[in-house]
């Protein structure tokens, strides 16, 4: 009898004991979960509308889940349905969902069904983590910065400690002769002077050969010099003006590699490369406040870095503690570098979209200029010389078919040049 | 004395000569044929606000313009993805231009496949970028083009990048990007 009781009692005691078990690991992993885990799948999902520490879009969420728990008494599972179908809980009339809807402008959360409890758990308990000191990344740098620094320092002490010694070197050859000479008066020495043969100068004045030899080559070399000068009037090359905001093309178009024609749109498709617009600059620093540390360089600090976003969102007008444009808005007064003479027509979509001619080409390696310069002398030699070294590209243009046909005949040449296409044209620049 | 002269005159034309990246711009020989009378662009102008690149008058619109009338809110975002359709039939649509387009103003952030993994993305400058197949959004033409023209959420508009016609190649471009993801 016995038997028979314990047979029917133990599967009751083992169900009893697995539900029991059951409820205990849910609790243990609902409680934890992965931060590593959460912080993809955050970076992945939630940021591009939530900062742990910021307002953005959408509001921070650094200990979302301990802030909601005590200030509105909502649970995990308000998170679950709110994380999966934001809009079904506003539409179901809860009190909190359609006060922070209503806060944040009706902007509604994108819906995540494919995210399971696991995940959330995760993505909760990444932003449950304490917020990292700032400090164990800045160590290293500051680090490296010193010893690169007394690097360069000790360069220019080398560079310094020769320079002194040759300067002193020349005093005490100066000093020594000088007095060796007071010596040899005190001693009534006297010093050969040259014994009578007429000097090396009034031999040389006295050759007419050399003399006028000299003269052409005096006349000659100023000549060159004073031609030298003259044709660079007018020409900016290396202008390198310091700008209100300093933008660098390195860390935009080098290291993040954004396309030239992202932010100068309208090379593609008018006269002029265009100066973006603010708004262009906010399509990205609307969530790019600041510059990671590993952007900065020796010449150019974070906070230098920083100060510069802040300057352009104050010429935008955009309130970045409150995530809105407050409609002040300052125009920025770039320094124009690159100007033709306005007698000289230049058209960017023709080189840009048409020819298919880099940026590059006439701009220099833009990408590595810390603080823009004009890379190309923009002179009308410099123009010419293009024109005739680069081969008109005819592939896949049937604009050009027929005339490429027709003039390539007529040069006997296989590919026409820009020149010959009629690019030397006085009135195709000139009018 | 007069030789240490001569070495400082020398030294200072090496340094003023080695020098040539100049903060200021070169003389110009008879400037009033390089600068005209008129405005420059982007110059200043005797406007109200003193800046040559005025804003249209209010109400005018381009050649060839077609309104857009849906409006800038979640209601009018979801107006066009229920109403809003490609123009471009078949024939205009050219993936490629689409995909030149694409790569230089989107490929940055969304990834040249449109999964979500730009450049931007990959050096964490900007995160949270949705892959295109992402089923809780379910983007279609209509909701691509009201993001274009108006920005999303931390989204910018393109509207002032891309004209009309240039939207909806991009729009073809990118669904074409949504089909080969979701294979």
């Amino acid at each position: 009898m016995r038997k028979v009781i314990h047979r029917k009692l133990s599967p009751n005691f083992l169900r009893l004991s697995l539900v029991f078990l059951l409820a205990f690991t849910t609790v243990l992993s609902a409680q934890e979960g992965d931060p590593a885990k959460g912080k993809s799948l955050f970076n992945a999902n939630c940021a591009a509308c939530h900062k742990l520490d910021k307002k953005m879009t959408g509001p921070a969420l650094r200990n979302v889940e301990a802030r909601l728990s005590e200030e509105e008494g909502l649970d995990r599972a308000w998170l679950y349905a709110w994380i999966r179908n934001s809009s079904g809980v506003i539409k179901s009339g809860d009190a909190y969902a359609n006060k922070i809807y209503n806060e944040y402008g009706g902007a509604a959360m994108t819906a995540f069904p494919q995210l399971s409890d696991d995940d959330i758990n995760n993505l909760l308990a990444y932003t449950a983590e304490e917020k990292q000191a700032p400090v164990e990344a800045a160590a290293p740098v500051g680090g490296a910065e010193t010893s690169d620094n007394s690097g360069g320092i000790s360069n220019e002490i080398i560079l310094g400690a020769l320079a002194i010694l040759f300067i002193l070197l020349a005093a005490g050859l100066y000093l020594v002769n000088k007095t060796l000479r007071r010596f040899a008066n005190v001693q009534g020495i006297d010093l050969p002077e040259g014994p009578g043969k007429t000097p090396l100068w009034k031999a040389f004045v006295q050759n007419q050969f050399l003399m006028i030899v000299v003269a052409i080559f005096f006349l000659l070399s100023s000549a060159y010099f004073v031609y030298g000068y003259l044709s660079q009037i007018g020409v900016d090359q290396g202008y390198q003006p310091v700008q209100p905001i300093h933008y660098s093309h390195k860390i935009h178009a080098g290291d993040n590699g954004i396309d030239c024609k992202y932010c100068h749109s309208s090379a593609r498709v008018s006269k002029h490369s265009g100066i973006p617009s603010l708004n262009v600059c906010m399509n990205c620093h609307k969530s790019i406040y600041e510059v990671s540390p590993e952007t900065a360089t020796e010449e150019y600090s974070k906070e230098f870095y920083d100060g510069e976003i802040k300057k352009l969102y104050a010429a935008a007008g955009w309130d970045d503690a409150e995530q809105k444009y407050t409609g002040e808005a300052q125009p920025v007064k770039w320094v124009r570098i690159h100007n033709l003479p306005d007698f000289a027509y230049f058209n960017h979509s023709q080189h840009v979209t048409v020819a298919g001619v880099e940026c590059q080409t006439c701009h220099g390696p833009v990408e590595e200029m810390e603080v823009m310069y004009q890379h190309a002398p923009l002179t009308m030699g410099w123009c010419i010389n293009c024109h005739r070294e680069t081969d008109v590209n005819v592939k896949d243009n049937a604009y050009y078919t027929k005339i490429h046909e027709e003039l390539s005949k007529k040069y006997g040449v296989e590919n026409l040049t820009a020149a010959q296409m009629g690019g030397l044209e006085c009135g195709k620049c000139h009018y | 004395m007069k030789s240490l002269i001569k070495i400082l005159v020398l030294a200072v034309v090496l340094v003023s000569v080695s020098c040539n990246k100049s903060t200021a711009p070169n003389y110009q020989f008879m400037p009033n044929m390089y600068e005209s009378a008129g405005y420059e662009t982007y110059g200043e102008a005797a406007f109200p606000n003193g800046v040559e690149a005025q804003i249209p008058a209010e109400g005018s619109i381009p050649r060839g313009f077609v309104p857009f009338d849906i409006e800038n809110s979640t209601a009018g975002y979801d107006l066009a993805k229920a109403t809003l359709s490609n123009p471009l039939d078949s024939t205009k649509v050219d993936l490629n231009r689409g995909k030149e387009l694409y790569d230089i103003y989107c490929g940055i952030c969304h990834g040249n496949k449109g999964n979500g993994q730009g450049n931007l993305v990959k050096r964490e400058k900007i995160l949270g970028i949705p892959s295109y197949d992402d089923a809780g959004r379910a983007i279609n033409a209509g909701s691509i083009y009201h993001t274009i023209y108006y920005g999303k959420n931390a989204m910018g508009s393109y509207a002032n990048q891309l004209n009309e016609e240039e939207r909806w190649q991009v729009v073809s471009y990118v669904l074409k990007l949504k089909a080969d993801l979701e294979k």
